[in-house]
C-alpha cells in the first residue's frame, strides 16, 4: 500500500513532472493559446461572432438539444440501471452490451446510421413524412443524434452505486408499509442521487460538445441547424477565425461550468 | 398475534433453503431460530415478512393466511443483521418513516418518535445521521424505526450479529427487558446458541433447511431429539455410540466396571473451568469438564492414567443423526466447521 511513500524523492518528482508535463503541454496549452488568440485583438470580434444572429441562433440550438437530450438520458438511465441491477435476468447481458455501443462505434457511424434510418427510402421515412414529421436536416433529427451518443453516462455511473447500496433499506422500508413508488422516491432516489448527478453532469458535456453525429444528420443550414461546435467548424472554414475563436471560447466555457458543477459534487459526495 | 407456518418449501435454483418446514410461535412469545449458516432460519425469518415468497406452504398470522399478502400489507416489524439504516435520512425521519407513510399529522409523529427515542434509550440523538451513531445505537435505531408502526410482530434478522461481544450481551437483556414490557410476537435469528438460551423463551432449531427439534432451552438441552440438536446447544464428547456432555463425565481414581481407562493429555485451565483432555484405550479423544476444587482433589497431573465414568450419556441409535460431524472432538468439529459452541458466524 506504502509503495508510493518508500520510492526515492527522485522517482516521485520524475513522476509528478512527466504527468503535469503532459497535461500542460497537451491540455491546458492549446487551451491558453485559444483564449489568447480570441481575445488578441479585444473583445469585440469575439463578442460580435457570438451575438451574431446565426451565433446566437447556434447557442440556442445548442441549448435546446441539451434542455431535451440530458433529461431523456437521465430517466431512461435510472430505469435502465435499475433493471440491470435490480432485476436480474438472462438478457442483462445483452442490455449492457448494447448500453456501451454508444462508447464504442464513432459518432460519424452513428449519424450514418440515423441518415440510414430516417433518411430518402430509410425504414422510418415514409411513416413520418406522411405524419408531415422531419427529422433529418431538422432539430428532431441532432436532438436524437445527441441522445445517441449520451445514452450510457447516466448508466454507467447510476448501476454501480445501486450495487454498492444494496437492497436491505428497500426491503425495511417495504416492512414500514412504504409501497413500490414510495420506496423508489424516498429511498432509492435519494441514495444513488450523486450517481445520478454526475451522470447528467457527464451526459450535459457530452451533448454541449457532440459534433459527429450532428454534422451528419444536421445538413448544416446556417441559422437553422447549426448547433455551437457546428458553428465554430463553419466559422473555421469561412476564414473568420476571430469568430470560431469566440464560439470555442463560449464552448469552453460552458464545459468548464460543467464540469466544476461535477467536481463539487464529487467533493459534496464525499462529504 | 400467533405465528404458524405450514409446510413450508424454498429453493434457490439447486440449494433447497426450506424444507418443508413448519413452526409454532404462539402469541406474545419471544422466540428464538436457531441454526447453523445455510440451516434456513433467515429465510424462513424473510418470509415470514414476506420479503421472500415461499415455493410452497403457507405463512398465517393470527390465524389469516396471509401467503400472498406483499410485505406492506403484513405489518411485521423487520430489524436487519446490518441495519438497514436509511443513511440520507437523521434518526428523527428513519424512526418517523413508517409514520410519515401512513399521512400521520407532524405533532403525532414527533410525539411517537420522542416516546421510541426514550424506550430505545437514544432521547437526543434525533437529529444525527446514521454515520454519527455507534453500531448498538444504530441498531437501537433501527429497531425504534420498527416498533413505530405497532406492527403484528416483531422480526429480528441476527440483530445483534454486527456488533461486538459486550453491546451484544447488553442488548439482549435489553431485548428481553423490551418484550415483556411491549409483550409483541417477536422471533429472532441467531447462530449463538448462547444469546438464544439467554434470549427467548421457546427456541426452533434449524439445519439443512428443517426443523431439528423446538421446545424451551431445558427441553433442547436435557432431552435433545438428535446428534444435532445436542451437538448444537452444548459440547459434546462421543463414545461408541453414545454421545455425553464433557459435565456429564466423571474422573475417578480407582477403576470398577463403571469405568473406562484413560491417559489424561493436556489439562487446561480457563478461569474457573478446567478442561481435561483424555485419550481412551481405543484411541477416542474425549475432553472433561471438571471445576477447579475436582482437578486439586483428584491431583490429575498429564501423562497419568485415569478412570472415567460418563453419566447421562445418550444414544440416538433410533433415529440416525442428520449430522454426524465432529462430536468427539474437544476443539469443535474437525472441519472447523459451525456445529461447536462456538459457532462462528
Amino acid at each position: 500500500m506504502n509503495s508510493r511513500a518508500n520510492s526515492s524523492p527522485t522517482s516521485r518528482w520524475g513522476l509528478r513532472v512527466l504527468g503535469l508535463g503532459y497535461i500542460a503541454v497537451l491540455l491546458v496549452a492549446p487551451l491558453i493559446l485559444l483564449f489568447y488568440k480570441t481575445f488578441e485583438k479585444g473583445l469585440a470580434p469575439p463578442w460580435e461572432a457570438i451575438t451574431s444572429a446565426d451565433g446566437l441562433h447556434a447557442l440556442k440550438l445548442t441549448l435546446i438539444t441539451v434542455a431535451i437530450a440530458v433529461p431523456l438520458n437521465t430517466v431512461f438511465g435510472v430505469i435502465c440501471s435499475l433493471l440491470l441491477v435490480r432485476h436480474r435476468w438472462r438478457g442483462n447481458w445483452l442490455i449492457d452490451a448494447v448500453i456501451n455501443l454508444p462508447f464504442a462505434i464513432s459518432p460519424v457511424v452513428i449519424g450514418l446510421c440515423l441518415f440510414l434510418l430516417y433518411g430518402k427510402n430509410g425504414w422510418f421515412e415514409p411513416g413520418l413524412a406522411e405524419a408531415g414529421i422531419k427529422v433529418l436536416f431538422s432539430v428532431p433529427g441532432m436532438v436524437l443524434a445527441c441522445i445517441f451518443v449520451s445514452v450510457p453516462f447516466v448508466v454507467r455511473e447510476t448501476v454501480p452505486v445501486l450495487q454498492e447500496i444494496g437492497t436491505e433499506q428497500e426491503q425495511a422500508a417495504e416492512t414500514l408499509g412504504a409501497s413500490g413508488w414510495q420506496t423508489f422516491w424516498r429511498i432509492t432516489l435519494p441514495s444513488i442521487r450523486w450517481g445520478v448527478a454526475y451522470g447528467v453532469v457527464l451526459c450535459t458535456a457530452r451533448v454541449l460538445g457532440e459534433f459527429g453525429a450532428v454534422s451528419i444528420v444536421s445538413g448544416h443550414i446556417t441559422g437553422e441547424t447549426q448547433t455551437l461546435p457546428l458553428f465554430v467548424e463553419q466559422q473555421y472554414q469561412n476564414f473568420n477565425l476571430p469568430g470560431a475563436f469566440g464560439a470555442a471560447v463560449l464552448l469552453a466555457l460552458l464545459a468548464l461550468v460543467v464540469l466544476t458543477a461535477m467536481n463539487l459534487l464529487k467533493r459534496k459526495e464525499a462529504a | 398475534m400467533g405465528i404458524s407456518v405450514d409446510g413450508a418449501n424454498k429453493s434457490f435454483g439447486d440449494f433447497q433453503a426450506l424444507d418443508d418446514v413448519s413452526i409454532e410461535v404462539p402469541d406474545g412469545s419471544l422466540t428464538a431460530l436457531l441454526g447453523p449458516s445455510g440451516s434456513g432460519k433467515s429465510t424462513l425469518l424473510r418470509a415470514i415478512a414476506g420479503l421472500e415468497t415461499l415455493d410452497a406452504g403457507r405463512v398465517l398470522i393470527d390465524g389469516e393466511d396471509v401467503s400472498k399478502k406483499p410485505t406492506q400489507k403484513r405489518e411485521v416489524g423487520f430489524v436487519f443483521q446490518h441495519y438497514a439504516a436509511f443513511k440520507h435520512m437523521t434518526v428523527y425521519e428513519n424512526v418517523g418513516f413508517g409514520l410519515k407513510i401512513r399521512k400521520w399529522k407532524k405533532e403525532k409523529i414527533r410525539a411517537r418518535v420522542d416516546e421510541l427515542l426514550n424506550l430505545v434509550q437514544l432521547p437526543g440523538l434525533a437529529d444525527r445521521y446514521p454515520s454519527q451513531l455507534s453500531g448498538g445505537q444504530r441498531q437501537r435505531m433501527a429497531l425504534a424505526r420498527a416498533l413505530a408502526v405497532q406492527p403484528q410482530v416483531l422480526l429480528l434478522d441476527e440483530p445483534f450479529g454486527a456488533l461486538d461481544a459486550k453491546v451484544r450481551k447488553d442488548l439482549r437483556t435489553w431485548l428481553r427487558n423490551l418484550h415483556e414490557e411491549m409483550n409483541v410476537t417477536t422471533i429472532f435469528v441467531t447462530h449463538d446458541q448462547e444469546e438464544a438460551m439467554d434470549v427467548a423463551g421457546q427456541l426452533v432449531v434449524m439445519n439443512q433447511g428443517r426443523v431439528e427439534q423446538s421446545g424451551s432451552a431445558d427441553d433442547l438441552y436435557d432431552k435433545p431429539a438428535n446428534e444435532f440438536v445436542m451437538s448444537f446447544v452444548g459440547e459434546v464428547n462421543r463414545l461408541g455410540d453414545d454421545f455425553v456432555r464433557p459435565h456429564d463425565i466423571e474422573i475417578v481414581r480407582d477403576r470398577d466396571d463403571s469405568t473406562e481407562e484413560a491417559m489424561v493429555q493436556r489439562i487446561v485451565a480457563l478461569g474457573f473451568e478446567i478442561r481435561v483432555e483424555l485419550m481412551l484405550a481405543d484411541g477416542t479423544e474425549v475432553w472433561a469438564q471438571l471445576t477447579r476444587g475436582e482437578l486439586q482433589r483428584l491431583e490429575l497431573r498429564e501423562g497419568q492414567i485415569a478412570y472415567l465414568r460418563p453419566v447421562h450419556a445418550k444414544s440416538f441409535n433410533g433415529s440416525p443423526p442428520s449430522n454426524p460431524r465432529g462430536a468427539s472432538t474437544p476443539h469443535g468439529s474437525p472441519d472447523g466447521g459451525d456445529a461447536g459452541i462456538t459457532a462462528a458466524a
